[in-house]
């Protein structure tokens, strides 16, 4: 992504933040009357002082004294008008930016997901976008306010005595030179930080999904070691970071001190000289006063513009990533599926996989006729999983077509696609929600008969054993429950959304013979009607489908009877079988 | 309800009592931060307390120059004048130089508590058992170690400085205007009254949200994790838009309560300011007065209004620091809450000494129930001596798993013992029981980094001819040479970049170095075409010799390899043979292998 500059960065979260943007414009109108009325307060202390001077009476103090205080709480009033205006609008801006990232990242292709570290996903769905709203509602607001009053100051002061507003002046300016320094030094350091708290997330984050394989090696020293390297990169960033909010905050406090030092010493010459009354002597000093917070507050106002900066930066590094796979203009739709599903010439490759090596996928023709099921054999790594990634667009094919009842899968929605075709990972993959909701995930209006029928076919009676039966709670990725059972509640899944097509892959790996052979016979019920895709490791599984489809080198090599394949085709039986001729086992 | 640990995370509203003990808990976790940079925390104090000193001095300069140097500067008399102006601007680059220094100092202190905190959580996290991540869940560990640490930095940021700094200044300020006009300052003292009404309804209104706001933050993580962990579940089962409905939902608990919390802070800092106002505009009324009646010179009362206005300055970083702190309490509460609940599986104080462990196994009594309260496995007896190979099979949820779990001990027996080489593994060092068990999970759990990394996490300090040997060992070798930065090629989260059967390959390389006496594999070929299944096995009976295994399988051709067979139903051991003379029996072991050898082709 080509470097945008500060403005045109922070420019681009206006159109998210449209609501918002004429209570944050009201707000800076009253964070700028807020601090006109703290700068003329001197203006009457002028006077005041003056008078008192002069032999002043309680006739002319009371008023003034009154003046002094309106204005003070005018400004009170205004500061809390601007606060009223701008926060909770802010608060809506971060709430929609949020639902727009989440629902972004839904979007978006599971090989984006594959590709981002977790952590860095959710540290730009929380930190970041809270940097965010507090910049809209804050420092926006206050830095051009605070700069506009600093303007407006220095030309008050001026109104004094030109000298003394030319002192003023000429101690600014090496502010504004360490100000343009500070900009580009910071924002490299704010990135990083940013960065790095994100990759801490994620090895949280995978430290804790991991959990089991650290505690079985005993690992956890080990990776704590590594998360305090982490830690302590960090820790030197933010170090670093303050070094230089600290080195730009020593010119903001020393500058406006030097120059209240020189116009004292300025002052009491002019008021020797009478050009200056001791009143405007001290409405002067009274009106820096004024200006001192303004004057300081721009260190942390840029350092928090440069945190906003580098955070929307990050938001939009997800949200401008192209949806590789989305759906078409005009989809197509299937009302009455049948369940053809076709591979046509099906080329497909990894985007990381090396120049040379020919495509994982190269050249995949495969028919299944509505009702019918195949079974997909080949070696591990062969592309079977990578297979049925196509069918459901979880990857786009790139070459060749998948269609689906003669209908390219990319002409439809995916939220139809995904209705007709139904599928059962390898890894479970359950959410620590009800057995009822995990497995009704597909079809969340199906009826009571058929939930227990799902159960039925991927024989998961044990839920029914379990604590509160189908209202328990599974536990996060389903953990409390054995391999076996987590395997057949995904089944059950898949069976329950009631697909055209069902691509199951290798549905049976963690059951044993005796409950895989009472599934498959469950199953079969299902599968005359139901066309459907197996991945198969094993000849007992491939004992489900009607045909078989032997995967080699990315192409469909064989497709037949099992027992055909079996007599005719070497590699199939490389693959699948474990005997040798004489009915042996091979070893 | 009980609030130890983390029982009872979620409730906002809170009964004296436990309000307390939460509160004492967070306390005492923030001393335990503190402690150690103590001394630090000195030096901040003197560079603050200085560096505060000399800006107070300012005003008073100013009030010098007004009503003495300027005087004598009419009858051209400068020296004071000079004088004056020269300590102003000796007292401003005294001032910077020390804030400079403070800033840049606690700095340091404050990342060092940040990483302090951020190392126990993550160790303590760690050292907590499975039993309390199940019900527990990654989202919230990882919500604690996110946006609750971060809600501590902010304290640390901007309410640390602006509050020590704050405080010293008034302090300062005051003891300024009380020297100098003991009027104004008693006039001063009189804002306390409505500061501390003000102060109080912020507090009221403010205590319940924060804890709020670090609950509804937590869910917001757990759900974002949950989606983003099972993205292609979520996808294939079109549940986006059911997703981002109920995630709305929790954005909007969140974004409601933060508003709220805001909006509070909205009238509490201009509510503070304006009493500073009020306050000015009496010592004005009240200074204006005597100026008039002669008892006060003109330059004191600018000083003392410069004083007065200065003193209420510091109070918008006190509000700041007060509204982060009660932040930061809330999270702190939680936080301490997970460093408070003990670990289940604790380890020994005083371990045994176990040098070269044999292998010998042996349960005694042993019984296990999950925390959820099922036995699961009744109580049983179990001796497998060293060097055995065993083949654990049985049909699925027997209790295959958690029999191998209890071994590695990631639960300990609920009843009874378990012993290697005769001692209770309770009293085994951590470092001396993984050494001597190593399990392979039945979920092959890879994490993002190189594939060489993975394996190394079997045995850190592995040398690359180490990792390639094992790698070839268990036939994966070829593969990872094939991908397109060999073994440094990244397998991306959860090992996303490899597939199925290369990630429980490259698990069991990853066990294959670890080179343990006693070795657990739980499902380790499941996903495995036959030709892999076969070279592991062909590995397997080199790499388990002289040692203890614990073979976990469905297929049963590992049964080929093993000395005995045990298997498993409802928890418990029904046949436990050498697997000829099993097979040769009528039992159901010998039903299934018929099964399965049928099923052979
Ligand atoms: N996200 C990815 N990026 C790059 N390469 C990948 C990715 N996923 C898989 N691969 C590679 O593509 C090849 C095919 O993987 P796939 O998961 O389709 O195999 P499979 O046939 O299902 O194997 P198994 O039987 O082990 O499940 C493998 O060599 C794998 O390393
Ligand atoms: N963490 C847990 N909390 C509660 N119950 C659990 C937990 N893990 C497993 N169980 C239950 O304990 C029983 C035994 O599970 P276990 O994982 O040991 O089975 P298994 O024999 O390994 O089965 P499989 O062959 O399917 O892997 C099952 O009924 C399961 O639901
Ligand atoms: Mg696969
Ligand atoms: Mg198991």
């Amino acid at each position: 992504m080509s470097e945008k500059g500060t403005l045109a960065t922070l420019l681009r979260i206006f159109p998210y933040a449209k609501s918002a943007l004429p209570r944050i414009a009201l707000g800076m109108v009253a964070a700028i009357a807020a601090h006109l009325f703290a700068l003329s307060i001197p203006q009457f202390l002028r006077d005041l002082v003056n008078s008192l001077k002069d032999n002043g009476t309680a006739e002319t103090l009371v008023p003034a004294v009154l003046m002094v205080l309106l204005l003070g709480l005018l400004e009170g009033v205004s500061v809390l008008l601007r606060r009223w205006l701008v926060l909770t609008p802010g608060t809506f801006v971060e709430a929609g930016l949020r639902a727009k990232i989440y629902a972004k990242l839904q979007d978006l292709p599971v090989s984006f997901h594959d590709k981002w570290p977790s952590g860095q996903l959710l540290s730009r769905a929380t930190g970041d976008l809270s940097l965010i709203r507090r910049w809209l509602s804050f420092g926006l607001v206050l830095f051009v306010a605070n700069g506009l009053t600093i303007i407006v100051g220095l030309g008050i002061l001026f109104t004094f005595h030109w000298i003394l507003g030319l002192i003023f002046f000429v101690c600014s300016v090496p502010i504004w030179i360490k100000g343009f320094q500070f900009e580009r030094n910071y924002h490299s350091v704010a990135r990083l930080s940013q960065d790095q708290a994100g990759d801490l997330a994620t090895s949280v984050e995978e430290s804790v999904h991991g959990i089991r394989v650290l505690k079985a090696f005993g690992r956890g020293d080990h990776i704590a070691g590594k998360f305090a390297a982490e830690a302590d990169t960090l820790r030197g960033t933010e170090i670093k970071k303050a070094g230089l909010i600290a080195g730009i905050w020593i010119y903001l406090i020393l500058a406006p001190e030097f120059a209240v030092g020189l116009s004292l010493l300025a002052g009491v010459w002019l008021v020797s000289t009478e050009q200056l009354t001791v009143g405007g002597l001290v409405a002067f000093l009274a009106t820096t006063t004024a200006l001192r917070w303004p004057t300081e507050s721009i260190g942390f106002l840029l350092s928090m513009t440069l945190d906003a900066k580098t955070a929307i930066q990050r938001f939009f590094e997800v949200l401008d990533t192209p949806v590789d796979i989305a759906d078409p203009e005009n989809p197509k739709t299937i009302t009455e599926p049948h369940g053809r599903l076709e591979f046509k010439d099906v080329h497909f490759r990894y985007s990381d996989a090396p120049a040379d090596q020919p495509d994982l996928l190269n050249g995949v023709d495969l028919v299944l006729e509505p009702g019918e099921s195949v079974a997909l054999i080949g070696i591990t790594g062969c592309g079977k999983t990578s297979l049925t990634a196509l069918t459901t667009r979880l990857y786009d094919v790139t070459g060749g077509q998948v269609l689906l009842d003669g209908v390219d899968v990319r002409d439809l929605s995916r939220e139809e696609l995904r209705t007709h075709i139904s599928m059962a990972f390898e890894d479970a993959t359950l959410f620590s929600a009800s057995v009822r909701d995990n497995v009704l995930l597909g079809r969340p209006d199906a009826s009571e008969a058929d939930l227990k029928q799902a159960l039925e076919i991927a024989q998961a009676h044990f839920v029914y054993d379990l604590p509160e039966g189908l209202n328990t709670k599974i536990g996060e990725e389903g953990m409390s429950l054995s391999g076996g059972q987590r395997q057949r509640l995904a089944l059950a899944r898949a069976v329950a959304a009631r697909p055209a097509i069902l691509v199951l892959d290798d549905p049976l790996s963690a059951l044993d013979v005796d409950t895989e052979a009472l599934v498959e016979e469950a199953l079969r019920s299902v599968l005359t009607t139901t066309t459907a895709l197996i991945v198969a490791h094993r000849p007992s599984t491939v004992q489900l489908a009607d045909r078989v489809a032997l995967m080699q080198d990315g192409r469909i090599t064989a497709v037949g009877k099992h027992s055909e394949l079996l007599a005719t085709n070497d590699h199939y039986r490389y693959v699948i079988s474990s005997l040798d001729a004489a009915g042996e086992m091979i070893s | 309800m009980t609030m130890q640990g983390t029982s009872g995370e979620d409730r906002i509203e809170l009964n004296k009592d436990e309000s307390r003990v939460v509160k004492l808990r967070a306390r005492k976790l923030l001393f335990s931060l503190i402690r150690p940079i103590r001394r630090r925390l000195i030096v901040s104090f003197t560079l603050v307390i200085l560096s505060q000193a000399f800006r107070v001095v300012g005003p008073a300069l100013i009030a010098y120059g007004i009503d003495t140097a300027l005087p004598q500067a009419i009858r051209s008399e400068l020296t004071p004048l000079y004088l004056v102006v020269g300590g102003y601007l000796f007292a401003a680059l005294a001032t910077t130089s020390l804030i400079y220094s403070f800033l840049k100092f606690s700095a340091r202190t404050n990342q060092n508590v940040m990483f302090d905190l951020r190392q126990r959580l993550f160790v303590h996290s760690q050292r907590l058992s499975l039993e309390f991540h199940e019900t527990y869940t990654s989202g919230r560990v990882i919500a604690r170690q996110t946006s609750d640490l971060d809600a501590i930095k902010e304290l640390l940021d901007t309410g640390g400085n602006e509050m020590i700094a704050g405080i010293f200044f008034m302090t300062f300020t005051g003891a300024a205007l009380l020297a100098l006009d003991p009027g104004s300052f008693g006039i001063l003292l009189f804002s306390f009254i409505p500061l501390w009404f003000l102060t109080r309804w912020f507090q009221k209104n403010t205590k319940l949200r924060y804890r709020q706001t670090r609950v509804a933050s937590a869910r917001l993580i757990v759900k974002f994790v949950e989606t983003m962990t099972g993205i292609r579940a979520v996808k294939a089962f079109r549940k986006e838009k059911d997703n981002e409905s109920e995630y709305a939902g929790y954005t909007e608990d969140y974004r409601s309560v933060n508003a709220k919390v805001i909006q509070i802070f909205g009238i509490y800092d201009p509510g503070l300011t304006m009493i500073g106002t009020v306050t000015v505009a009496f010592i004005l009324l009240f200074g204006g007065f005597r100026v008039i009646d002669g008892s006060l010179g003109i330059g004191i009362l600018t000083a003392a209004i410069l004083y007065a206005r200065r003193f209420f300055d510091p109070m918008e970083g006190l509000a700041m620091f007060y509204n982060a702190y009660q932040s930061a309490s809330s999270a702190l509460e939680k936080i301490s809450g997970v460093l408070e609940e003990e670990e289940s599986v604790p380890e020994p104080e005083h371990p045994t000494k176990l040098s070269n462990a044999t292998g010998h196994l042996s349960f005694d009594d042993v019984e296990f129930h999950y925390s959820n309260g099922k036995t699961v496995l009744p109580g049983f007896n179990l001796d497998i001596p060293a060097g055995q190979t065993i083949a654990l099979v049985g049909t699925t949820g027997a209790g295959k798993s958690t029999l191998a779990k209890l071994v590695s001990r990631l639960y300990d027996p609920s009843a009874g013992r378990l012993t290697l080489d005769g001692i209770d593994l309770r009293n085994l060092s951590n470092l001396q029981l993984r050494r001597a068990i190593v399990m392979v999970t039945q979920e092959a759990y890879l994490f993002s980094g190189s594939v060489a990394e993975n394996i190394a996490l079997g045995k850190p300090d592995a040398t690359m001819d180490e990792i390639e040997a094992a790698a070839k060992a268990v036939g994966v070798h070829e593969f990872i040479l094939s991908m397109p930065d060999g073994y440094n090629t990244d397998v991306n989260k959860r090992g996303g970049r490899v597939s199925a059967g290369q990630r429980q390959l490259i698990s069991f390389a990853r066990a294959f170095i670890a080179d343990p006496a006693v070795l657990i594999l739980d499902e380790a070929t499941a996903s495995l075409d036959i030709p892999s299944e076969r070279l592991v096995q062909q590995g397997l009976k080199t790499l388990l010799k002289g040692r203890t295994s614990i073979i976990i399988a469905h297929r049963l051709s590992t049964v080929s390899i093993a000395d005995r067979v045990l298997v498993m139903e409802h928890g418990q051991i029904i046949e436990d043979d050498a697997p000829a003379a099993l097979i040769a029996g009528t039992g159901k072991f010998a039903r299934m292998h018929a099964a399965w050898r049928a099923s052979l082709v």
